[in-house]
C-alpha cells in the first residue's frame, strides 16, 4: 500500500489522461494554424501564440506531476482555505487588475497574464463537495441549499462583475446539486424562465401575455369539464402562477430593453433571427458558419483553410478555435472533437459514480458540469445555434491560464479518483 | 430512476444536436461550397482581345484600338489647378465638378472611370502633366473600330454589361463589353474569347496575401477569335451608295452556298457613330429617329406584301400540283372578275387581251389573270377550300417562307403565310379561293421579309433547294461546319417545273418589264414587282406609293448571285429596282459598273420628299382625326 501511494501514477485512469492529451495535441495544431503566418522566417517562433501555447503546456506537466503527487486528502482539507483565497484573489482584481479586451479581469506578472476565474471554477467545486460530503449536510433542508448557493454565486458574482459571460459557467452546478438530491424543479423552473425570457424576446409582451391567459383558461375550463368541480379548483394556484409569471415577462422584457446593452442585445438578436445583418453585428457568428461549411466532409488540409489563413474569424484562436477544425478537418474532425468531449464528459460520470464517498463524486460532478457547460456555450456559438458568449473551449483554446485551469480542474478529480479506493 | 440519468441524457442530447448541426453545415451545405467562391478569395480578371471581322475577301471590317479612360479616386485627389485640368479634358468646371460629385457619391475610396474614352491627342497631353493631379489615374481599355463605313446592321455593335446582364450571367461583370446586335451579338460567344482568371487569397482587410491554392485555379485569357464573313464589303457599299435617298433594302445571295454577299437597308448609320466619347448622343439619336429608323434592318424585319414575284411561287405549285402545264392557257380581258359585284374584280396590265395566255408570257408580262386562275385551281382542285389551301400553304413555307430562316442574325419576322385555319378563324368557314384572290399575285395576307423573297429566287435558281442564308464564312480561318447552314434545303417543288418559270423569268429581262436594264452578256433572270400597301391611321386605312420590288439571279444557267431588292414607295418594280438589281448583278459580275447613265439615274432618284409629304400627311390626318 505504501508503496502504491508513492508512485504518483498509480490508480489514474488512463483513459482520462489520454482524452485529455488528445485534446490538448488536438487544439494546439489548431492553434498553430490559426496563428501561422507565412511571413514568419523561423521555423518555430515562440513570440508566436502557437509557441507560447507550446511553453504553456509544456509547464503543465509539472502542475500535473505537483497535483497528483499530492495526497488527495490534502485536497478535501484544505478546500474552503483555497475556496477562500480564490475569492481573494478574485477581489484582488479592483485593485491591481489589468484590463484586456475590456475586461478588468488579469493579474500581470512580468510577461505573463492570469486570469483567476479560470482557477475559481475548481476551487469553487472542491468547495461545494466539502460542504455538500459532510454526513450531517441534507439538501432538502432550505439552509443547506442556502449555503450552497452562496458557495456557487459568490464567485459568479464577482466574476460577473468583470465578465458577465464567463459566470454563467456557475449555473452548471446546479447539475451537482441535483444529482446530490435538489429537487429538479429548480431546474425545470430555470429553464421554463429561459424559455420564456426568449418567446418575451421574440413576441413581445402583449402577445405573450395575453397566450398565456388563454392558454391557462383553457387549461382551467378543461380541469372543471373533466373533474367537474369548480369551487374545490384552487383558484389561489392558478391566479398566482399567472400573476407571477407576468410579473416575470415584465421584467424580462424591461432587463432586456434597459439592463443588457446594445451589443448584447444583438447577440440574441441574430441567433432569434430578429436581424440579418452580417457586416457588423453578425459578422463572427456569419464568417465562423461560412468558415465551418467550407470545410466540407474531410476538411481542407492542416494549414490549407484559406478563411483561417485569412484571419476572417475574429479571435480564430481563442474563442473561435473549433472554426479553424472546422474548416482545416472538416466533418470528420470537428465531429471527432465532439465525440471526445462527449467521451470525457461520459467518462468522468462514470468513474465519479465509482467514488465510494460523496466527496469525490460531487466533485467528479462539478468538473464534468463545467466542462460541459463550456462546451456548450462555446461550440453552440461557432456553429451559430447560440448567441456570442465570449468563453473559451476547454483545453482548446489559446490562453494559459484556461488551459491551467481546466487542468488543474481535471487533475484533481484524477487524483482523487485514482485514490478513492483508500480509506479516506 | 438512476441520478447520473439526466447528465448522460443531455451529454448525448446536445452531442447528437451538434454533430447534426455540423453534418447540416458542413456536408449538405458544403455541398453547394465552392472554392474559389469565398471571401478569402478575390479574382482578378485578364480580358481577352476581342476577335476582328474580315469580309469575304480578307478587307478588314472591323478592328479594335486602344482608348483611355480617366478614372479618380476621390479621397486620394489634392487640391489642383482646375483650369489647366478641364482644358487637358475638354470639359467645363461645371462639369468637372459635377462628375467628381458623382464619384464621391459612388465610393470616395474606390476607383471609378471620370471621363470615358479620351480622343489620343489629348490622352498624350495629359500622360506627361499627370503627376500634378493626385488621384487621377488613367486607364487603356480596347474599343471596337470601323476602318470601313458600311455594313452597320450587320456588324452590330457592342454594349457596356449592365447590372442586369451581369445578374443573369455569371460569365461578365459590370462594365466589360458585350455584342448588341447584328454579328457581335450573335457570334459574341466566338468573338469575346475567354477571360483569364487568376486567384489571390486574401485576409479580412481585403489585403492580397498571394496565389490561392499556387495558382492551380488560375486560367490564362483566350483570345477571341477572328471571323470572316460571307459578304462582299465592296458589293455591300455598293448598294448602300445605290440606295441613298431611299428606304428598303438590298439582299445578294450566293445561290449555290447560301452565303449572304450582301444585306443592305437604308437608311442605315456609321457604325463608327456608336464607340468613342460621342456614343452615347448618337445612340439616342439613331434610337429616337422613329421616322427613318436608321437601326431597323428593313432586309431582315420588314414585312411587305411580295408582290408580283410571288406568282412565280404560285406557278410552281400550279405545275407540281398538275393544275397547269406549260401549254394551259387563260384569256385576260384586262383584269379577273372574282365574283359578281363590280368591286369584285382585279385589275390587269398584262395588255394582251383577247389572246391566250400561256405561262411563258405570263411571267415575263405579269399576268394577274392568269395567276389567279392558277391560284384559284389549286385552292379548288380537292373541292374542300380548306385542303387546298393546307397543300398550298405547305408548299409555299417550304421556300422558307412564313417562318424564320433560321440565318445567322439575331434579327427577323416571320412573315405570314396563311393555312386553312387561318380563313376559317376568319371567315367562320364561308369562304372559297375567291375570298382571297389577292394571294395569287402576293397581295392580300401574304407576307415576306426582302431576306425570304431573295432566299426563294435562291431555291429557284437552283431548281428546288436553298442553303439557309448565313453571314459566317469562316470563324480563325476554318469553314463553318454548321450542317444547318451546309446542308441543302429541298422544296416540295420537283425540279422539272422549274425551267419553264426560269424560261419566263429570263423574258423579263429580254422583252420584259425589266428588259431596259439588261446586260450584254449576262443573262439575268428575274420578276419584277409593285407591291401595293396600305397604312392605317387612326380608323382610317391610306394607300401609299406601291414598293418597288425586284427578284433576279444571274446568270441563268450555273447562277452566281441572287438578289432581291425592295425600295419602299419607289412604285413600278421596273423602275427602281431593276436597275439597282442590274447594277449589283454587273457590280458583283464584272467588279465594275460600265453603265454609268443607269447609274447616275439611280444615285439622282432621291425618294425623300415622297416620304417627307407621307410623314405629313399621316401627321395631318392623325391630328385630323384627334
Amino acid at each position: 500500500m505504501r508503496q502504491e501511494q508513492n508512485n504518483i501514477f498509480f490508480g489514474i485512469d488512463w483513459l482520462l489522461a489520454l482524452f485529455f492529451t488528445l485534446l490538448v495535441g488536438f487544439g494546439w495544431i489548431n492553434i498553430y494554424a490559426a496563428s501561422y503566418t507565412d511571413e514568419t522566417i523561423q521555423a518555430f517562433d515562440f513570440s508566436s501564440k502557437y509557441g507560447k501555447q507550446l511553453l504553456w503546456i509544456l509547464f503543465s506537466i509539472p502542475l500535473i506531476i505537483l497535483i497528483l503527487f499530492i495526497n488527495a486528502k490534502f485536497y478535501q482539507r484544505f478546500s474552503s482555505i483555497f475556496f477562500i483565497l480564490s475569492l481573494l484573489t478574485l477581489i484582488g482584481l479592483f485593485l491591481f487588475g489589468t484590463e484586456i479586451n475590456g475586461a478588468k479581469s488579469w493579474y500581470r506578472f512580468g510577461g505573463i497574464s492570469l486570469q483567476p476565474s479560470e482557477f475559481a471554477k475548481a476551487f469553487t467545486a472542491l468547495a461545494l463537495a466539502k460542504l455538500m460530503s459532510d454526513r450531517k449536510y441534507n439538501l432538502s433542508i432550505l439552509k443547506n441549499q442556502l449555503k450552497a448557493f452562496i458557495i456557487i454565486f459568490l464567485p459568479a458574482f464577482l466574476i460577473a462583475l468583470h465578465d458577465p459571460g464567463s459566470a454563467i459557467i456557475y449555473l452548471a452546478f446546479f447539475f451537482v446539486l441535483n444529482r446530490e438530491g435538489l429537487t429538479l424543479a429548480y431546474i425545470i423552473f430555470g429553464a421554463l424562465s429561459i424559455v420564456l425570457f426568449i418567446a418575451t424576446i421574440l413576441v413581445g409582451v402583449k402577445v405573450i401575455i395575453s397566450s398565456l391567459f388563454i392558454f391557462i383558461t383553457i387549461y382551467v375550463i378543461y380541469n372543471i369539464y373533466r373533474n367537474r368541480r369548480f369551487l374545490k379548483f384552487n383558484w389561489m394556484k392558478v391566479v398566482g402562477i399567472y400573476l407571477f409569471s407576468s410579473l416575470f415577462i415584465f421584467s424580462a422584457d424591461y432587463s432586456y430593453n434597459n439592463i443588457l446593452k446594445k451589443h448584447q442585445r444583438d447577440r440574441f438578436e441574430v441567433i432569434l433571427g430578429k436581424t440579418s445583418d452580417t457586416k457588423q453585428i453578425g459578422y463572427n457568428s456569419d464568417q465562423s458558419i461560412q468558415t465551418i461549411s467550407s470545410g466540407k466532409f474531410w476538411g481542407k488540409g492542416f494549414l490549407e483553410g484559406d478563411k483561417t489563413q485569412g484571419n476572417f474569424v475574429p479571435a480564430q484562436d481563442t474563442d473561435y478555435i473549433f472554426s479553424v477544425v472546422g474548416e482545416e478537418w472538416g466533418f470528420i474532425g470537428s465531429s471527432f472533437v465532439i465525440l471526445l468531449f462527449m467521451a470525457l464528459l461520459y467518462r468522468i460520470i462514470y468513474r465519479a459514480e465509482k467514488h465510494a464517498n460523496k466527496f469525490g463524486r460531487i466533485y467528479g460532478y462539478g468538473v464534468a458540469s463545467i466542462l460541459f457547460f463550456h462546451f456548450i456555450v462555446n461550440i453552440g456559438m461557432v456553429i451559430g445555434v447560440l448567441p456570442t458568449v465570449g468563453i473559451p473551449l476547454p483545453f482548446f483554446s489559446y490562453g494559459g491560464s484556461s488551459l491551467w485551469g481546466f487542468t488543474l480542474l481535471l487533475f484533481i478529480f484524477i487524483k482523487l479518483d485514482a485514490q478513492k479506493s483508500y480509506d479516506w | 430512476m438512476k441520478r447520473s440519468f439526466l447528465l448522460y441524457f443531455l451529454f448525448t442530447l446536445i452531442g447528437i444536436l451538434f454533430l447534426g448541426r455540423l453534418f447540416q453545415l458542413q456536408v449538405i451545405r458544403g455541398k453547394d461550397y465552392n472554392p474559389v467562391k469565398n471571401s478569402a478569395v478575390k479574382v482578378k480578371f485578364d480580358l481577352p482581345e476581342r476577335g476582328y471581322i474580315y469580309d469575304r475577301n480578307g478587307e478588314l471590317l472591323v478592328a479594335n484600338q486602344l482608348s483611355y479612360d480617366v478614372t479618380i479616386v476621390p479621397n486620394e485627389v489634392t487640391p489642383l489647378d482646375t483650369i489647366e485640368f478641364c482644358s487637358l479634358l475638354k470639359i467645363s468646371k461645371e462639369n468637372f465638378i459635377k462628375r467628381f460629385k458623382k464619384a464621391e457619391n459612388y465610393a470616395p475610396w474606390l476607383e471609378s472611370v471620370f471621363l470615358k474614352q479620351l480622343a489620343k491627342e489629348d490622352f498624350a497631353f495629359l500622360q506627361e502633366k499627370l503627376h500634378k493631379f493626385q488621384g487621377f489615374n488613367i486607364q487603356k481599355r480596347v474599343i471596337r473600330n470601323y476602318p470601313i463605313k458600311s455594313a452597320a446592321n450587320i456588324l452590330g455593335y457592342i454594349n457596356e454589361v449592365n447590372e442586369l446582364v451581369a445578374k443573369k450571367d455569371n460569365y461578365y461583370q459590370q462594365g466589360e463589353l458585350i455584342g448588341k446586335v447584328g454579328v457581335e451579338a450573335q457570334y459574341e460567344k466566338v468573338l469575346r474569347g475567354k477571360k483569364g482568371k487568376k486567384y489571390f487569397r486574401r485576409d479580412r482587410f481585403n489585403k492580397i496575401k498571394g496565389p490561392f491554392k499556387n495558382g492551380i485555379y488560375d486560367s490564362i485569357a483566350v483570345n477571341g477569335k477572328d471571323i470572316t464573313l460571307t459578304i462582299d464589303s465592296k458589293l455591300q457599299q455598293y448598294g448602300e451608295y445605290l440606295m441613298k435617298g431611299k428606304r428598303g433594302g438590298i439582299i445578294a445571295l450566293e445561290p449555290s452556298s447560301g452565303e449572304i454577299l450582301a444585306l443592305v437597308t437604308s437608311p442605315s448609320y456609321d457604325p463608327n457613330m456608336m464607340v468613342g466619347r460621342l456614343r452615347s448622343p448618337n445612340s439616342v439619336k439613331l434610337i429616337g429617329d422613329s421616322i427613318n429608323k436608321p437601326m431597323y434592318d428593313r432586309g431582315l424585319k420588314g414585312t411587305y406584301p411580295p408582290g408580283s414575284p410571288f406568282k412565280l411561287v404560285n406557278a410552281l405549285i400550279g405545275l407540281q400540283e398538275d393544275v397547269i402545264d406549260e401549254n394551259t392557257h387563260f384569256f385576260c380581258n384586262g383584269g379577273y372578275r372574282y365574283g359578281n359585284r363590280k368591286k369584285e374584280f382585279m385589275k390587269c396590265h398584262c395588255d394582251i387581251y383577247g389572246k391566250p395566255i400561256q405561262l411563258n408570257s405570263a411571267i415575263s408580262k405579269s399576268c394577274n389573270s392568269y395567276f389567279a386562275n392558277t391560284y384559284k385551281r389549286i385552292i379548288e382542285k380537292n373541292k374542300n377550300s380548306t385542303n387546298g389551301m393546307n397543300t398550298w400553304s405547305t408548299h409555299v413555307k417550304s421556300f422558307g417562307l412564313g417562318n424564320y430562316l433560321g440565318y445567322d442574325l439575331p434579327e427577323g419576322d416571320k412573315g405570314l403565310i396563311p393555312n386553312g385555319d387561318y380563313y376559317n378563324r376568319m371567315y367562320k368557314h364561308r369562304w372559297n379561293a375567291s375570298t382571297n384572290i389577292s394571294n395569287a399575285i402576293g397581295q392580300g395576307e401574304v407576307l415576306t421579309t426582302p431576306i425570304q423573297l431573295a432566299n426563294v429566287t435562291a431555291a429557284i435558281a437552283n431548281r428546288g433547294f436553298f442553303y439557309t442564308p448565313h453571314v459566317v464564312k469562316k470563324i480563325n480561318n476554318q469553314a463553318i461546319i454548321d450542317p444547318s447552314y451546309t446542308t441543302p434545303k429541298h422544296t416540295t417543288i420537283d425540279k422539272k417545273h422549274f425551267e419553264p418559270i426560269i424560261e419566263g423569268m429570263h423574258e423579263v429581262f429580254k422583252t420584259g418589264t425589266a428588259s431596259w436594264v439588261n446586260i450584254e452578256g449576262i443573262d439575268i433572270v428575274g420578276k419584277t414587282g409593285t407591291s401595293e400597301n396600305f397604312m392605317r391611321v387612326g380608323r382610317k386605312k391610306i394607300k401609299l406609293p406601291d414598293h418597288s420590288i425586284l427578284v433576279a439571279f444571274a446568270p441563268k444557267n450555273n447562277p452566281k448571285i441572287a438578289v432581291a431588292v425592295f425600295i419602299e414607295n419607289g412604285g413600278f418594280g421596273s423602275t427602281v429596282a431593276a436597275p439597282i438589281t442590274s447594277l449589283m448583278i454587273e457590280k458583283y459580275l464584272t467588279g465594275m459598273v460600265n453603265r454609268k447613265w443607269i447609274e447616275e439615274r439611280m444615285l439622282k432618284t432621291d425618294l425623300s420628299p415622297i416620304y417627307e409629304r407621307q410623314t405629313i400627311a399621316i401627321k395631318q390626318i392623325e391630328t385630323g382625326t384627334k
